[in-house]
Formats: structure tokens, C-alpha cells, sequence
């Protein structure tokens, strides 16, 4: 990654949203040297500062992903650490926690020293890797957690895998817990969803494809909450799509288990009728739910019972996608139109308001990780994403920079756009 | 029904898309075929076309009578089976249709386990695609020569009552009646074991009737269709057994009693014999079981000829 830019950086007149304070300033100025956020700039360094424009657009925090993957090592040919991570400065994200499902997993801290290795030369923003719960994403032994933690991770996963046996996550939360890390999961009780294509519902019949049902995303889930209960360590539940499960969480923290929760944006627009002309690029795990999920998911993440919107970027290559639907790959590629499909559900859709959106994309998902990021605090790096609500636009692959071949929501008219990202005060988008 | 109406696609990938007027068309022109099958020698209405009988799932019945269905209108027909087919080597759908489309083929006659996979091609080439079974999505024929079989039986499909007792949840051949008997107007009742009729499909399917008694879902109907139990589509949790499914929903003469004096039996086959149906009833006065074969050559004919037709056009 570029070092900070030390030429100071003075972003003028732009309506300065920063969650974590609670500051929503109609006009305000932003000022950085070498890399951090400054209150002032002295008038020798106002001289010679890079100035930005920013009347009618918003400053906030560059925003914090919980869930993405950046192809390398091993799937480079549907994304790598430099494509990827400059498209996620094109959607405003400034802080990347990678997924550990790469090849070989992240389950050892050679394979984190190789990415942090290709990180310094090839990252355009922050890229935190995840490392990986059990030894190979098997889901049978515990990985080297405290080695992991000690090369640098800041939470463990299996990720889609998944953990499904309550012992080894009882234990898995309990060990991590030693190291101050997070555990994610993917709740997904692989025994109901065999075969499964999309969400088990009456599209899922009209269509004759075999579907998720709820139920197999909430019973992980409430097991996941009953042993954060048992032992008092902290677990976060990865991409929520079912309304249910929304209400388990909820209960697991009214009780005050620590338990905190992420949506993708895809899910907060989108519902299962999406999938009508089996759209491979919409053939997402969590699947695409139906609108009293939709309507919950948005419910949740208003309230804060979901505190972080996470991408869940999982790009593939045209060719894996160009196939029969159900010999298609999960996932979608969607750092560059995630702000605007948030945007779209949560705000323009009536849900909460411009500063409860971001805080979902930088507060939140930085408090659960437990990382610097997603503030706008004096002498906190200056990472900034400059945004216009008001601005419409069309999504072209094209015009992409990931190397993925499965853009979500290409063709569509967006509102809300990010204009420039700054990572450490340098201008990366 | 205007006169003028045509047939619009090239394509024939559900009944979903089609109309009333279009299958209605599919119908006249089945009426128009069916005396000339009995009679020696074809038609040349497609006579100097080819076209391809692309079969990635195991079919017998279907795929001779599109193979009949072809020659009877003069056209020139090759067939490729899973087996025989470059897919095993790794090619993807999409190549092989390509290459089919190259070698100045005129249609792709698609079986694939996968559903979709028939609108899949249609997207990927320009000549005609038709739908012979897209997983558990749509078998568009069958319905059409389902339908049309209870025309020429009762003189019309409206006002119908029809019953489709069986696995429901994995058959395409369900999916297809219930759409174009819907849109003809009949009423569709389902049954059979509750884990291949889930509650949802009456929301899937508006108008669609679920049924628990099967008593009352043979007494009120004119047509039972029994539905073939897929041994390769189930997986081992939706029901025990064969023998239990006989036990609990195989039509016997005990059941059969329950059905309306001038119902009929209908069954898209293969028949798996004393497992759905007992072989009496199969081969009985109130089967039109070998009915709904000869009719599908015809129904067949005029969906090729009408597809190729507006493919030309």
C-alpha cells in the first residue's frame, strides 16, 4: 500500500458526516498531514495544501467491509489484491477484512505473511486478513488461532464452510476469545440445504429449483447465540437473510449475549423474484429472501440490532457464471454498487437516514472488529469517502475495475455515487 | 381467437410465456397432423431441415417422439445422448449449442436435467430451441399433449376437474399441466405425500388446489394424472419407501372406485407398474394412457413446425 500522503489535505464545504462523534455538519472542512486526520492546518501548510472542492457532496469515514475476497492467492483469475481493492476505493471502502477461503486458506501464518507481502505492493486500501477458524475450513480442528493472531489477523472464520459442529465452535469462541478476536460465522445447517439453489419459497417452486429454507440459516444462529452465552465470547453472525433470524439476534442481545450482525446490501434491495430469469449473477448464499425478510433485515439494521452493511464481494469469472443455473457458482461481485444499493434500500427507501446508513458502513463494522477505522477523529488515519446522494448513475462492467465477470446490478439506474476515496490522505478513486 | 393470430417464437421453453391463442394454435394444428400419422409416408413441411435431438438426461419416450415427430414433417433429425456427447469431455452447453448452430442445424430439440437450461441456450443461439424438460422447471409438450388429449376427450379443457396426485415438488410435468390447464381454464387439485406437496405451491401456483384426502381428490375429478415417483430426483428423506408410497397413494381398483363414472387415467409414463398404479387400471377402459403417446407425435409436429416456422420468419 502507498505510504501517507504528506502533502496536507483540505477538503472544503462538504457536509461532514461522521457517525462514531455524532457529527453531521451541513458545511464543514476536513484537513489531514501525513496521513492523519488534523483539526487545523497551519497556514503555511493551508499553502501548499491539496485542496478539494466538496460543496453538495458528503465526507465521511472511507467505509469498513466485514466480508469480502480478493481472489489471491490462488483465484486470480476472478479477482486479485490490486483489482480488487481498487474497486473497493471506487465504493468508498478504505478497510477490507478478506475472507480466508483463498488457495491454500488462510490457515497458516506463511499464507498471511504472502498476503500481507502482496498487500504492501499491490493494495490500494486497507486489507486486513481474516484467518480461518479450522484447519483447512474443514470444520473438524481448530486452526493455529493464536498463531494467526500473532501474524497479524483480527478475526477467524470458516466462512461459507461454516462450523456446524457446537463443540468445536464452543471451543473455537473460547480460544479465540484468549486473543481478543472475533469469531464470524455463516450460519448455514448444511444438512437441509443439499442441492439447494436459491431461497425455499414459492418462487424457488414456480422456478423447480431446490431452495435454502429459512430455517436452515436460523437454527445456526440460535445455536451460535446459545453459545456465546455459555461463553461470554463475543460472535458475530455473518450476512443475514432471514427474518428470523434477525428476531434471534435481537433476543441473544436484549439478554446481553455478545452478539452483533452484518447485512449485504443486495439483501436489504433485492428479494428472491430477482431470480425469475435465473440470473446466475444474483445466485447468492445466503440467497436472496422474500420481502417480509427484506422488510426485516432493514428493520434490523435501523435499530442496530445489525450493525454493519458488508459487501460480501465474491467475485467469479465469466465463465464459471456463463452456465446452467445451478452448475453456476455463489456469489456476486459488489464493492462498487454496494453504497448505492444501501443507499437505495435505507434511504430512499424511507428506512433511517443518510447518517444511520453510514454508520452501518464505518462505525458499526469498526466496532466489531475492534480496529482504528471508520472515524473521522483527529489523529485517526485519513480515510475518507466523498459522496453524492443525489447523483444518478448506470453500473457498466465495463467500467469496472475488479476483474470479476459477476457484477450484481449492472444495467441498473443507481442513486447515491462515491466521488473520491482517500486512504491515509492520498487520493486512491 | 383471431384467425390472424400467430405464433410468435422461435422457441418453445415453457408454457409460462404462452397464451390462451397460442395454445390453442398448437391444438389446430395438432388436429391438422393427427389423421396423417396412421397414413404411410410424411409431410414435407420441413423437409430440407435439421434438427437436433439433444438429450442430457436418460429419455426414451420423449425423445422417439420428437425423433417421429421431425420425420413425419421431413425433416432430417440427429440425436446426441449424454454419452455421446462432448459434455462428458468437459465442453460446456453453450459450446455445444454453438457448434450445433454452425453445423446449420435448424433446432435444438433440449432435454437437461438442469432447470433453465432450456431459456439458458434459447439465449445463446438463433435457431429454434425446444423444450423437452428443464430439470424440474417445465416439460412444455407434455402439458400441451396432456391438454390436448382431454380435448379430444371431453370436447373441452374449461370447467374440467383435473387431479395430479404424485411428487408434485420435482416434477416438471406438474408444473406444466398445472400452468396450461390453469390457462385453459380447468381446476387443478394436487396430491400426494406432504413432502412432495408443499403448502406453498398453491402461492406458486394461484388457482392451485392442495388436497390431503385423496379421497376427495379422486371423487371430484375427471382426469387423474399420476406422476412417475423419481427415484433419481428424491433425495432418501421425502418418503420411506416404494411399497409405502403404493401403500398410502398408488391408485388400485379400491381407489379407483372413488373416480367419477366417465374419469379418465392419465400418466406422462414411464408407468412404474404397481408402484403408482396397478397394472389393470394402466391398461384399463379408463386409461388414455397410450392415447397421450400418439397425441404427443402430433402436438410434437405442430410445435416444431411452428417454432421452425417463425424461426424462418
Amino acid at each position: 500500500m502507498n505510504a501517507p500522503d504528506p502533502t496536507p489535505l483540505w477538503i472544503k464545504g462538504a457536509r461532514v458526516i461522521d457517525p462514531a462523534s455524532g457529527r453531521d455538519e451541513a458545511k464543514g472542512d476536513l484537513f489531514a498531514v501525513d496521513g492523519r486526520l488534523v483539526a487545523r492546518l497551519t497556514p503555511a501548510q493551508l499553502a501548499k495544501a491539496r485542496k478539494v472542492d466538496a460543496r453538495g457532496l458528503v465526507a465521511a469515514p472511507g467505509f469498513v467491509d466485514l466480508n469480502c475476497r480478493l481472489g489471491q492467492p490462488g483465484r486470480s483469475a476472478r479477482e486479485s489484491i490490486a483489482t480488487g481493492t481498487r474497486a473497493a476505493a471506487a465504493g468508498g471502502f478504505t478497510t477490507l477484512l478478506a475472507m480466508p477461503d483463498t488457495l491454500p486458506c488462510v490457515d497458516h501464518p506463511g499464507t498471511l505473511q504472502l498476503i500481507h507481502d502482496i498487500c504492501e505492493t499491490d493494495a490500494a486500501v486497507r486489507v486486513l486478513p481474516a484467518g480461518a477458524l479450522t484447519k483447512g475450513l474443514a470444520g473438524k480442528a481448530l486452526a493455529p488461532i493464536g498463531s494467526l493472531a500473532k501474524a497479524g489477523v483480527v478475526a477467524v472464520t470458516d466462512t461459507v464452510g461454516g462450523v456446524e459442529n457446537n463443540e468445536i465452535m464452543r471451543r473455537a469462541l473460547e480460544y479465540a476469545a484468549m486473543f481478543g478476536l472475533v469469531v464470524l460465522d455463516h450460519c448455514q445447517d448444511s444438512s437441509m440445504t443439499e442441492g439447494a439453489q436459491m431461497h425455499e419459497g414459492a418462487v424457488s417452486l414456480r422456478l423447480g429449483l431446490r431452495g435454502f429454507p429459512s430455517a436452515a440459516e436460523e437454527v445456526v444462529a440460535a445455536s451460535d447465540c446459545a453459545l456465546a452465552e455459555l461463553t461470554g465470547a463475543r460472535i458475530h453472525l455473518q450476512h443475514l437473510s432471514a427474518a428470523r433470524t434477525v428476531d434471534a439476534v435481537r433476543r441473544a442481545r436484549s439478554r446481553g449475549a455478545r452478539v452483533s450482525a452484518e447485512v449485504s446490501p443486495l439483501h436489504l434491495l433485492l428479494t428472491d423474484r430477482a431470480l425469475a430469469g435465473y440470473d446466475p449473477n444474483l445466485k447468492l448464499n445466503p440467497p436472496l429472501r422474500e420481502e417480509g425478510d427484506r422488510q426485516a433485515l432493514l428493520a434490523g439494521l435501523a435499530e442496530g440490532v445489525i450493525e454493519a452493511i458488508a459487501s460480501d464481494h465474491s467475485p467469479c469469472t465469466a465463465t464459471e457464471k456463463d452456465r446452467e443455473f445451478d452448475l453456476a457458482p455463489f456469489g456476486a461481485a459488489t464493492l462498487e454498487v454496494a453504497f448505492a444499493a444501501a443507499h437505495e434500500a435505507v434511504v430512499l427507501g424511507g428506512v433511517a437516514d443518510l447518517p444511520t446508513l453510514l454508520a452501518r458502513l464505518t462505525s458499526g463494522p469498526a466496532r466489531i472488529l475492534g480496529i482504528e477505522a471508520g472515524t473521522l477523529a483527529e489523529g485517526r488515519p485519513a480515510d475518507i469517502a466523498l459522496l453524492d446522494p443525489k447523483a444518478g448513475w448506470v453500473f457498466r462492467a465495463r467500467d469496472s475495475a475488479s476483474l470479476a465477470g459477476n457484477h450484481a446490478l449492472e444495467g441498473r439506474r443507481l442513486r447515491g455515487r462515491v466521488k473520491a476515496t482517500f486512504v491515509g490522505g492520498r487520493k486512491v478513486t | 381467437m383471431a384467425p390472424t393470430t400467430r405464433w410468435k417464437s422461435k422457441d418453445l421453453i415453457g408454457i409460462d410465456p404462452l397464451g390462451e391463442d397460442d395454445i390453442g394454435m398448437v391444438f389446430r394444428e395438432a388436429d391438422r397432423f393427427l389423421p396423417a400419422l396412421s397414413r404411410a409416408g410424411g409431410l414435407s413441411l420441413l423437409k430440407g431441415h435439421t434438427v437436433v435431438n439433444l438429450f442430457l438426461e436418460p429419455s426414451t419416450r420423449t425423445r422417439t417422439a420428437f425423433d417421429i415427430s421431425a420425420k413425419r414433417l421431413g425433416a432430417e433429425v440427429v440425436s446426441i445422448d449424454t454419452s455421446a456427447s462432448s459434455l462428458v469431455k468437459g465442453e460446456t452447453l453453450r459450446d455445444t449449442a454453438l457448434n450445433i448452430e454452425a453445423l446449420k442445424a435448424d433446432a435444438i430439440v433440449l432435454r437437461h436435467s438442469s432447470a433453465g437450461a432450456a431459456a439458458y441456450l434459447a439465449r445463446q443461439v438463433g435457431i429454434s430451441v425446444i423444450n423437452a424438460g428443464d430439470g424440474a422447471h417445465e416439460h412444455p409438450t407434455q402439458a400441451l399433449l396432456d391438454a390436448y388429449t382431454l380435448r379430444r376427450r371431453f370436447g373441452k379443457v374449461a370447467g374440467l376437474k383435473v387431479t395430479i396426485l404424485g411428487d408434485i415438488l420435482f416434477s416438471r410435468v406438474a408444473r406444466s399441466n398445472i400452468l396450461c390447464l390453469g390457462k385453459l381454464g380447468a381446476e387443478v387439485t394436487v396430491a400426494g405425500p406432504a413432502t412432495l406437496v408443499p403448502e406453498r405451491l398453491a402461492e406458486a401456483f394461484p388457482g392451485v388446489r392442495i388436497e390431503r384426502d385423496l379421497r376427495k381428490a379422486l371423487a371430484r375429478a375427471d382426469a387423474v394424472m399420476l406422476l412417475r415417483i423419481q427415484h433419481e430426483r428424491q433425495t432418501t428423506t421425502h418418503f420411506p419407501s416404494l411399497g409405502e408410497y403404493t401403500s398410502q397413494f398408488g391408485l388400485n381398483a379400491a381407489r379407483a372406485a372413488w373416480l367419477k363414472p366417465g374419469a379418465v387415467i392419465m400418466h406422462p409414463g414411464p408407468i412404474n407398474r404397481g408402484v403408482e398404479v396397478e397394472s389393470d387400471l394402466a391398461d384399463g377402459p379408463r386409461s388414455v394412457i397410450l392415447d397421450q403417446v400418439s397425441h404427443g407425435v402430433a402436438v410434437r409436429m405442430a410445435v416444431l413446425n411452428l417454432c421452425m416456422g417463425a424461426s424462418r420468419r
